[in-house]
């Protein structure tokens, strides 16, 4: 890590109230360094997907600052919205892959922000987009689909074109909004391999809103915890313990859910 | 939880239960069967029917009928010709010119898209274009412009406009919403993001109404001609006028035969883009 250890992405207060009165984050702060994947877990409804789109801002911040690498994303106009979007790649649950397009043509979809809108309309990319996207699909084993319609692939190949669609942006920092909630318990741990291998290949960071606790502590070595809006919990993937989940979720008998890394402690003490 | 209370009995639970009626409150329920059904009786009893006249009336339309045949397509083979292509002309201009101009109202009148004043604006332009029937519209333009194509032309491109915006917004206003915010949050601008996000879900629904819309306005089109807005219609009119029967059956019968094409051709398409 560089020495000064400048975090790429920090969040001062950030506050999101929706017009029907919910308050979905309350003055969370939160700061990501360079390259680091973060797991941000937490019950349905803490929001977690509202923090990681407050900070692209699909969804507009009540109050707070957002910076990535020093700039203040919460008071750009749209043209410099739309400059900073392109360093933040997003990957959804549900894919969100544009059905009717071919694979190669959602993953080209990620250099929109740097295209012009004729060249878009045309489907004229620069050929080193083209071979790009060649690349990254070869690297993920998609590259014969390249001319296959999106809604005919598995779960695991969509999330692996979106994942690549938001690789293409050459982002800094990936929001990862429940990547593995529509697939089976294989293809998320290959998916969430694939994510963290990514972005250790690339230096970047990543933000990976999940539900599954096993899955978090597997993959990501910090893990924060939201609940009700506010961070309850931040800390490495081996602090989180029963007392740390009962704080996140509430109470549960949590002592099977931590019992890999539990297993792994006594191991390490044997 | 073991309670003093009787085991619950699901064979009688199943019994008593009903899947729930159309309407949850009986008395608004058989009040409205009660009053749609006098509503039925009285209406027809509203209408006065002379046996006599229809009988004289139906001999009358068996003698106009009877005019029809031989359909002649050969008399006024050159007037028919005429007429067709310049309604063939005059639908594809129209729809043409309706369509390119319905896509961006559609944007527009698109809650999920535009913000409200642009919102309210094109649900207007659709409402005037929607509120009046295609004669009365081409009653104004021939009044404007005068006899002829061009009036139907832009009757028709007019009607199209409401038509199509309509429809298609409401297709716009249903579309996957995650799919368009991936698009957003990739940084593209607005028209890329409308280009990419957007149009590619509601293109199968766009080409389906424009083939739809395009058989319309051909139909149309042979209507248009009766209040002088030029086309096949035209060329009906002056045949009826002129007592000329065999020569309307035989501009009847072209009329039907494309617009039975127009119908397959429509349905072909738009599985093809499915």
């Amino acid at each position: 890590m560089t020495p000064d250890a400048r975090p790429l992405l920090a969040i001062r207060g950030l506050t999101k109230r929706y017009p029907t009165g919910d308050l979905a984050l309350d003055a969370v702060d939160l700061e990501v360094p360079p390259g680091q994947v973060m797991a941000l877990i937490g019950p349905s409804g803490a929001g977690k997907s509202t923090l990681i789109r407050c900070v692209n801002r699909l969804v507009e911040p009540t109050a707070g600052e957002v910076r990535l690498d020093g700039e203040e994303i919460t008071r750009l106009g749209r043209a410099a919205l739309r400059r900073a979007r392109r360093r933040m790649g997003m990957i959804f649950q549900e894919y969100a892959l544009v059905e009717r397009l071919s694979v190669m043509e959602n993953v080209l979809s990620g250099r929109l922000g740097y295209t012009g809108f004729w060249a878009a309309w045309f489907r004229r990319f620069p050929r080193r987009d083209i071979v790009q996207a060649f690349r990254l699909l070869d690297r993920v084993g998609l590259a014969h689909m390249a001319d296959k319609r999106a809604d005919a692939l598995s779960g695991g190949q969509r999330q692996r074109v979106g994942i690549l669609r938001a690789l293409m942006q050459d982002p800094a920092l990936l929001l990862v909004d429940e990547p593995t909630a529509s697939l089976d318990p294989k293809t998320s741990r290959q998916i969430m391999r694939l994510l963290v291998e990514l972005c250790e290949e690339r230096g970047l960071a990543a933000i990976v809103n999940i539900h599954d606790v096993a899955l978090a502590q597997e993959f990501a070595r910090r893990i924060v915890g939201l609940r009700q809006g506010r961070i309850v919990f931040d800390g490495p993937a081996e602090a989180l313990d029963a007392a740390a989940l009962t704080r996140i979720y509430g109470e549960e008998d949590w002592s099977r859910t931590i019992r890999r890394a539990e297993a792994a402690e006594e191991e390490e003490l044997a | 939880m073991s309670l003093s209370a009787a085991p619950f009995d699901a064979a009688a639970a199943a019994r008593a239960w009903r899947p729930p009626p159309l309407i949850a409150n009986p008395w608004l329920r058989w009040g409205v069967y009660l009053g749609a059904l006098v509503y039925a009786l009285v209406g027809i009893g509203t209408v006065e029917v002379n046996w006599t006249r229809a009988a004289e009336g139906l001999e009358r339309g068996a003698r106009f009928l009877a005019g029809f045949f031989p359909p002649d397509f050969v008399t006024k083979r050159e007037d028919i010709l005429e007429g067709l292509l310049e309604s063939l002309t005059m639908t594809v201009v129209s729809t043409a010119i309706g369509i390119a101009l319905s896509i961006p109202v559609a944007l527009g009148a698109s809650r999920n898209l535009a913000p409200l004043p642009i919102y309210l604006f094109c649900r207007g332009v659709i409402a005037v274009s929607r509120s009046f029937q295609e004669v009365i519209i081409a009653i104004v333009f021939v009044a404007m412009v005068g006899f002829g194509p061009l009036a139907g032309m832009l009757t028709l491109a007019f009607a199209t406009i409401g038509f199509m915006a309509k429809l298609l917004a409401e297709d716009i206003e249903d579309i996957e919403r995650s799919e368009a915010e991936a698009v957003r949050a990739t940084g593209a601008g607005w028209f890329s993001w409308i280009a990419w996000g957007v149009l590619p879900q509601v293109k199968p629904r766009l080409i389906g109404l424009s083939a739809y819309r395009l058989d319309i306005n051909f139909r149309e089109s042979a209507v248009l001609g009766l209040v002088g807005a030029g086309g096949i219609g035209d060329t009906l009119n002056t045949a009826f006028d002129r007592y000329e029967f065999d020569t309307a059956a035989a501009i009847l019968l072209v009329i039907i035969a494309i617009v039975l094409a127009c119908e397959y051709a429509s349905g072909w398409l738009r599985r093809w883009v499915q």
